[in-house]
């Protein structure tokens, strides 16, 4: 999966946008490399979200491009997107509550099967080797992320620490090839948030890219190759977790605010 | 798949229905489970839109009487072959549903049950005005039976015949339905429709597919209504039967294909034994909406069994919050 | 096409268009408070008149049948909130449309069994001597729902911007969170926007009720183009309701002259659909 080229997998080039009078997004440029953790750290209100929502296809840009794989994603609606091979997580974890933590993992495999409406229906052959597929490697998912024991329970009656790994395996599911985390270690305690650092860097061995938003200082700096920073919707720095932590401007923008480690 | 989990109800629904096949012989009866099987068409498959899919309609009747017309005017005025003019209400039903459901369905929440409400008043106000194509007011007579090689499906029992079975069958198209992958992606939707996109799910495309499918349903149930009766009126195709739809959906519970079949029974049997009931319909279906909705806002067969199910998963898991 | 006609369908569809601006009101006002639209809003219609009309006939006073009516519909509006509402644990759209769908149903069924399926009437609140203006003929009845409609009109917006209650209630729909925080009780918001919006229901249909009959299943009917109304002016705003209301009453009354009298209701539904469909923002923006 790990691309051979040195060409970035996702490039940001110049993207603004404003929300009524507020300058959400504001001529923010960066590339993730293939391969790589790259994280986006910022004050709250820095931009941060939006940023995802940018790259997902829940916003469209008002200036700028975002470039996937060498093709210009801004502007294609969310399923395409996800379609092209990004997987995402959610700041306020959205699950599918009355649903099982399989079947959540399941509708994972969408991109990657094909069942229509009718031969669903028809319930055809084929169609039962899929769901035959799709149910393993949705189990495989459950089983890296240690929910494999849960796999029959509504997810809603998961604990929140538990209901951010499942989204995860979800995404997983889809078997992206850049993955977007937001904040997936709010809600979650020190042995979780230490589970979860392992499995970031588990995810980075097998050649996923990985871009992460997070307030916690600690994890982002163990796992990020990159770290670009964000104030007030604007990029103030970007480079490996050393150099950025030192940076004066950084530092400015985080005096006072809610700098976390 | 377990399969004692998943035959039981199809084994039970198989048995009831090949008794009943064997022991009934009252017309009356068997006639108010010909009208339960039709019900329970129209409800499974506003279930499926409404339940699973979680996308309103408050005018479903309205391509229950589009199947119901299209079948009788076909035949009774035109002389059709009745089983051409049941494809042709299909047809009919699922462009109209495709002409309305691409703007309607861009529209969320009240403006959608907004919009199908004011659809399924245009069509009955359509229905009552066309004088001369639907008999206008006081409805459209002459409607000729179904009739399968030389055997003519009049008589109740012949009737039950034919729509048991393919109840049986649109029940079982509709369970794997959601079982399946494009069901997963429709309760995905109803549950969080940002995370299903975030997924890959078009989510706008199936919406409308769901949409469509559902008033297949409805216009089959539609022209084995006016092959049933023989005859058909606009009152039965108005704003309250549409509400009456809903109520057995609410009923029988969102989400489950049983509970739609349950829903369309008790709401089809309980006005025939209550004498009474006519004069309390209104006042009863309002009572259940709105007492199963606040209580139990899933229906009252799923809301039960999640009560049931998430009460075990506590106990288990020991869960925090 | 002559003038005379056109002239005479004009003032029914503005009569007529009055009422709807009044329906549409109560829509607005619900909505503002709670994002909710009241299905039921339409039965609050038929309860003024057919409430009103009963009074009359315990007691034949015109003024008193016109309160009665109104502060027993309120009432009513409270007690759906209260009991209907407000228990709802997980408020989403679909559960909510279902909810006072069913109240709605409710309504009329109860009021089917108290009034049963007749139409009754109330007398015109100043006779019936007609007035001609060219050919055209205008009942006093007309001129009534006109007036009174335009005073009720300025008396909310007045009620709104003016009084202390008015500004919370704008307050609330414009930011629940800080109202809560400077000390305005949200539900007693939202109860007030029911008892409002029900009163206003109510006077629409003692207005209406000399012209048209009270009947128990008249409720549906005009709910759903009060509410046709408001989405033509955009929910936001009040004007935009009254202008919405207008509009749709003289198209409705300009059709049926013009094509045909049978689909009258059609044309409202159609108008709704129409705007829902091209510019469900409504004509008129709303602005808070």
């Amino acid at each position: 999966m790990l691309a051979i080229t040195d060409q970035p997998l996702l490039e940001l080039k110049e993207i603004s946008l404003a929300f009524g009078g507020l300058q959400a997004l504001d001529g923010v440029s960066f590339t993730v490399a293939p391969g790589t953790v790259q994280a986006v750290i910022g004050p709250n209100g820095a931009g941060k979200t939006t940023l995802f929502n940018l790259i997902t296809g829940f916003l469209s840009p008002q200036s700028g491009r975002v470039v996937f794989q060498g093709e210009e994603i801004q502007g294609q609606p969310p399923h395409q997107v996800a379609r092209l091979g990004i997987a995402r997580t959610f700041q306020l974890v959205q699950l599918f509550d009355y649903m099982t933590v399989l079947e959540n993992v399941m509708v994972g495999r969408h991109r990657l099967s094909r069942a229509g409406l009718l031969a669903g229906a028809l319930r055809l052959p084929w169609t039962s080797q899929e769901e035959v597929s799709i149910r393993e490697r949705a189990l495989e998912e459950l089983q890296f992320v240690g929910l494999a024991d849960r796999a029959h329970q509504p997810a809603a009656a998961l604990p929140l620490g538990l209901k951010r790994l499942l989204e995860i395996a979800r995404a997983l599911a889809a078997e992206p090839t850049l993955l977007l985390l937001d904040e997936p270690a709010s809600g979650l305690d020190a042995v979780e948030t230490e589970r979860l650092q392992e499995m970031i860097l588990a995810l980075r061995e097998r050649g996923l890219t990985i871009l992460l938003v997070e307030h916690d200082m600690g994890l982002t700096m163990e796992v990020a190759d990159q770290i670009a920073v964000l104030n007030y919707g604007q990029l103030i720095a970007t480079g490996p977790p050393r150099e950025v932590q030192k940076n004066p401007e950084v530092i400015a923008a985080y005096l006072g605010t809610d700098w976390q480690t | 798949m377990n399969p004692r989990k998943f035959l039981n109800p199809w084994v039970l629904f198989g048995a009831a229905a090949l008794l009943t096949a064997g022991v009934l012989d009252n017309d009356y009866y068997l006639t108010l489970i010909n009208f339960i099987g039709i019900h329970a068409l129209l409800v499974v498959g506003l279930n499926l839109l409404m339940g699973y899919g979680g996308q309103i309609s408050l005018g479903h009747a309205a391509f229950f009487g589009l199947g119901s017309y299209t079948s009788g005017i076909l035949t009774a005025t035109y002389g059709v072959n009745p089983w051409l003019a049941l494809l042709a209400g299909l047809v009919v039903c699922g462009v109209t549903a495709f002409l309305i459901g691409v703007p309607a369905l861009k529209l969320r929440g009240y403006y959608l049950a907004m919009a199908t409400l004011g659809f399924g008043i245009i069509v009955y106000i359509f229905f009552t005005e066309a004088h001369k194509l639907t008999g206008g007011p006081s409805g459209l007579a002459g409607i000729p039976s179904l009739s399968i090689g030389g055997f003519k499906l009049d008589t109740p029992k012949r009737l039950y015949l034919l729509i048991w079975p393919v109840l049986g069958v649109i029940l079982a198209l509709s369970a794997n339905l959601v079982d399946s992958r494009t069901g997963r992606a429709l309760r995905a939707l109803h549950e969080g429709e940002t995370a299903a996109q975030s997924l890959g799910v078009n989510t706008a495309k199936l919406k409308l597919l769901i949409f469509i499918w559902s008033a297949l349903y409805a216009s089959l149930a539609g022209s084995l209504y006016a092959h049933t009766l023989n005859f058909i009126a606009p009152s039965s195709f108005g704003f309250m039967f549409s509400i009456k739809l809903v109520t057995m959906v609410v009923l029988g519970g969102m989400a489950s294909i049983w509970g739609s079949l349950l829903g369309a029974a008790v709401l089809t049997v309980l006005p025939e034994i209550l004498t009474m009931f006519h004069d309390y319909e209104v006042i009863i279906f309002g009572a259940i909406l709105m007492v199963v909705m606040i209580f139990l806002p899933r229906g009252l067969v799923r809301g039960l069994k999640d009560l049931w199910e998430f009460r075990r998963y506590k106990k288990e898991g020991g869960i925090i919050g | 096409m002559e003038l005379a006609p056109l002239l005479q369908y004009l003032i029914s569809g503005l009569t007529n268009g009055a009422i709807y601006a009044l329906i549409a009101l109560g829509f607005v006002i619900i909505y503002h408070a709670t994002t909710i639209i009241n299905f039921a809003q339409g039965e609050m219609v038929m309860l003024g008149a057919l409430s009103a009309i009963s009074i009359y006939h315990l007691y034949p006073s015109l003024p008193l049948a016109f309160l009665g009516g109104v502060a027993l519909v309120t009432l009513v509006g409270i007690v759906f909130e209260r009991l209907a509402l407000r228990p709802v644990r997980d408020p989403n759209p679909i559960t909510l449309i279902i909810i006072t769908v069913g109240g709605a149903v409710f309504i009329k069924g109860v009021a089917m069994l108290l009034w049963g399926k007749e139409a009754y009437s109330l007398p015109s609140f100043s006779g019936d001597a007609p007035f001609h203006l060219g050919t055209a003929t205008i009942l006093p009845q007309n001129l009534w729902v006109l007036g009174l409609t335009a005073v009720v009109l300025l008396g909310m917006e007045a009620f709104f911007r003016l009084t202390l209650v008015g500004k919370a209630m704008r307050a609330c729909a414009y930011n629940p969170r800080a109202a809560r925080l400077v000390g305005i009780s949200l539900g007693r918001m939202v109860q007030l926007s029911f008892a409002l919006s029900a009163a206003l229901g109510a006077g629409a249909g003692i207005l209406i009720a000399p012209l048209t009959l009270g009947v128990y299943d008249m409720g549906t009917m005009l709910g759903l183009k009060g509410f046709c109304a408001a989405i033509l002016g955009g929910l936001g705003s009040s004007f935009g309701g009254v202008l919405g209301g207008l509009i749709l009453g003289v198209a409705e009354s300009l059709a049926t002259g013009l094509i045909s009298s049978g689909y009258r209701d059609a044309v409202a539904f159609f108008i709704l659909l129409l705007v829902l469909f091209i510019r469900p923002q409504g004509l008129i923006r709303g602005g808070s």
